[in-house]
């Protein structure tokens, strides 16, 4: 942060020094006091930065374990610590607010062309919720952690484990609300805030897919604090909603957790998919084909996402009618990703394609997200479910969407907009380098375990029989080229922040009212009121500005 | 909610009208918010009674009627007193409407009171549960989950009283000395969306809990 805020301001062409929001004001208070919304965007990304190398350090202490078919690193109750904590950490620290609370509390006012947020002030609440909901985490972390799964499945987490069940639960309860507040905010600023001209359908599909990201964060972060507010009556006053000792049901638990878990998948992805719609039209320099059809289709996973919570629970005891219309919901959901997959498809046809970091990530994507969205339709069968529920299979698949999708997504958006952020340039080879490796390592990591669930290798086991040894070798090596790749964005990151060449307003030459004001954008966003008088994506735009290719 | 709508138009707006609508508009999305809340209980609660009509309806029957009557009327009236007080912002009499909400703070304070009775009296019956339960009939265990749900749904309701409470209190304050105008109330109008939202919670829950399966 501070590295970005100390260079010497440059000046504006007409010779007065260059004012913007990272050198507006200097010291710690105006940063936590901030209630601008591109300052509150870099809060957000060095806290779920934290929370990220975190999860990601119990992955590798996972992978490590099951390097040897044997339980020999870690005692049973500190591995089933470990992957509960990876799966807290990831989901609810890092991949829910991941895209929203950077990507989107940074570009939803400059792409609606707006001075902020409706609600700035709740936007910096929003932030300190997630903080305390994270240190809360943190705490327990400490203190042994919780060894029930990301899930909390009732009864084992209501009567029988002794860790910090109350701890966590409140850590993710509050860290909920800072999710909920987020997409509110951002609703009413799509509703309310946009610039004059900009009607829906000129909207860029980011703000679309945050739109119904929001609403999900909306209808369905609620019903999952309920869930655990009753996890803990459960614990501390024994009254037996989810207990069957005491007349209540443990699958109850589980329908209120997925009413919400399940459209949560789709807080991580759709964002990133908004993301991956901008690259494919910059730097295939076309409008995306079907604009509509890819906009209504982010609304349509956002309501067909919370009709098929009971796909979880296919073996759990819930009726066999019941499974078969969730099955057939849940392959409903391939329908509108199957829309946005061939629209970007053909939005490359014949264009003129770009092979810069960003695009190669969205490409990235694209593959990982078909991959993982086909397995999907795979496990929304009944009968491939009963076989392979709760084996690798499962892991694999939503690893595919949750790190193979919204994670590429993530860093091809941090990519594309970093110079925006920064005002500052990174460097294209390495940057290139770190695509190729993450896409490398992702898939030497996950995709031996497809087939390691298939042939039979259950989740949550610290040991397995020898003959996956192969496998689970294959994947803890490519564990660690994907380790390698997450840290050279780092690397470069904040070398360029002190060290980069200066970013110009629009490096990629792309559409978008966020690439019509300076890099980093002035305090207020835009010096005068945008006005928009077209469609989005007027490829072919402005070539890029000269001098450009990020250092090649 | 809408902190910001204090004084004047906040410099991210560009009119006071859109000042407005974004503060109603945020009120609105979070109240959304607050039904997906109580919906979680309130699908157990539809769940349960479904699968245990008998011994629920018996568990009803010893709520007293009487005490969820009275408290629904004195929530009706307080609601009644919340629409003048927000009428009174509307047409800028602050003193008219700092009157109608310290009414509406009294009679929210009387709902809590008699719910504190309400409660006493499950204490004294053995009807809380937990190691001292005790229930005469069949299925005393069903029964149990009627109060346990019974106290979440009224207990989170009673919170969220509590909460409203001290709303009223802070905008009755703020009414007397003058900070509403016509153009700018958006506080004391979300205070009163948040007000009239608490008292439907109660409409349902009061046939859900006290009167279905009463002849």
């Amino acid at each position: 942060m501070t590295a970005a805020a100390t260079p010497a301001p440059g000046t504006n062409p007409d010779g007065s020094p260059r004012v913007h929001y990272l050198n507006a004001a200097y010291g710690l208070k105006s940063w936590l006091l901030t209630r601008d919304h591109k300052r509150i965007a870099l809060l957000y990304l060095v806290s779920v930065s934290v929370f990220f190398a975190l999860g990601g350090l119990m992955a590798v202490l996972i992978r490590m374990e099951l390097v040897t078919p044997a339980g020999d690193l870690f005692q049973p109750d500190i591995y089933n610590r470990l992957f509960t904590m990876h799966g807290v950490l990831m989901i609810f620290f890092f991949l829910i607010p991941g895209i929203p609370a950077v990507l989107g509390n940074f570009l939803i006012p400059l792409m609606i062309g707006a001075k902020d947020l409706a609600f700035p002030r709740i936007n910096l609440l929003s932030w300190y919720l997630y903080s305390i909901g994270g240190a809360f985490t943190l705490w327990a972390l400490l203190h042994g952690g919780v060894d029930t799964g990301w899930t909390f499945y009732t009864p084992l987490s209501t009567n029988y484990v002794t860790t910090s069940v109350i701890t966590v639960g409140v850590g993710i309860f509050i860290a909920g609300f800072s999710s909920i507040l987020t997409g509110l905010n951002f609703v009413v600023t799509i509703h309310r805030m946009r610039a004059p001209g900009l009607t829906w359908f000129r909207l860029p599909l980011f703000v679309w897919s945050h739109y119904a990201t929001a609403l999900i964060q909306i209808l369905g972060t609620p019903v999952v604090a309920i869930a655990i507010l009753l996890v803990a009556a459960e614990r501390t006053l024994h009254v037996g909603v989810f207990d069957p000792k005491l007349g209540g049901d443990p699958v109850l638990f589980q329908h209120l957790f997925w009413f919400y878990s399940h459209p949560a998948v789709y807080i991580m992805i759709l964002p990133s998919m908004g993301v991956v719609s901008e690259l494919i039209a910059t730097f295939a320099r076309k409008p995306i084909f079907g604009y509509k059809f890819v906009a209504f289709a982010s609304i349509g996973i956002a309501v067909l996402g919370f009709l098929v919570w009971g796909h979880h629970m296919f073996v759990a005891g819930q009726s066999i009618y019941a499974g078969v219309v969730f099955s057939v919901l849940s392959m409903l959901v391939a329908v509108p990703s199957a829309i946005k997959v061939f629209n970007w498809t053909a939005t490359l046809y014949k264009g003129s394609i770009s092979w810069d970091t960003p695009m190669l990530y969205a490409l990235g994507f694209i593959g990982l997200f078909t991959i993982g969205g086909l397995t999907g339709v795979m496990l929304a069968t009944l009968g491939i479910d009963a076989h392979v529920h709760d084996t690798y299979f499962i892991i694999a698949h939503f690893h595919y969407i949750m790190v193979g999708g919204a994670i590429m997504g993530y860093l091809g958006g941090l990519h594309f907009w970093w110079p925006k952020i920064t005002g500052r340039l990174y460097p294209a080879f390495w940057s290139r380098l770190s695509a190729l490796v993450i896409f490398i390592g992702f898939n030497v990591t996950f995709f031996p375990q497809f087939i390691l669930g298939y042939l039979g290798m259950p989740r949550r086991y610290h040991s397995y029989p020898p003959e996956f040894q192969v496998l689970n070798v294959m994947s803890s090596a490519g564990a660690t080229i994907l380790g390698l790749g997450y840290l050279m964005p780092l690397v470069y990151f904040i070398w360029s922040m002190r060290y980069g060449p200066k970013a110009p307003a629009n490096p990629w030459g792309a559409t978008g009212l966020e690439w019509q004001t300076t890099s980093p954008p002035p305090v207020e966003n835009f010096k005068t009121q945008p006005v928009v008088t077209a469609p989005p994506y007027t490829y072919p735009a402005p070539t890029p500005s000269p001098g450009v290719a990020l250092g090649d | 909610m809408a902190t910001e709508a204090h004084g004047t138009l906040a410099h991210h707006f560009d009119s006071l009208e859109q000042q407005k609508d974004s503060a109603v508009l945020g009120m609105w999305t979070f109240l959304v918010t607050e039904i997906l809340f109580f919906g979680g209980l309130f699908a157990a609660y539809g769940l349960y009674r479904s699968l245990y009509p008998e011994v629920f309806r018996a568990a009803s029957h010893t709520l007293s009627i009487q005490l969820g009557t009275f408290n629904t009327v004195v929530l009706i009236a307080s609601s009644l007193t919340m629409a003048l007080a927000v009428r009174g912002g509307q047409t800028g009499k602050g003193k008219l409407s700092a009157l109608f909400l310290v009414l509406t703070l009294i009679l929210g304070s009387t709902f809590l009171v008699v719910k504190g009775f309400e409660y006493h009296e499950k204490f004294v019956e053995h009807h809380v549960p937990g190691a001292t339960f005790h229930f005469e009939g069949p299925d005393a265990v069903h029964a149990q989950l009627f109060f346990s749900l019974y106290f979440l749904m009224t207990g989170l309701h009673a919170l969220h009283m509590v909460v409203g409470i001290a709303l009223v209190a802070y905008v009755a304050k703020r009414a007397a000395g003058g900070a509403y105008t016509p153009e700018n109330h958006n506080f004391l109008e979300g205070t009163g969306l948040y007000w009239h939202f608490v008292d439907l919670v109660w409409i349902f829950l009061f046939p859900l809990l006290y009167l279905i399966g009463r002849h």
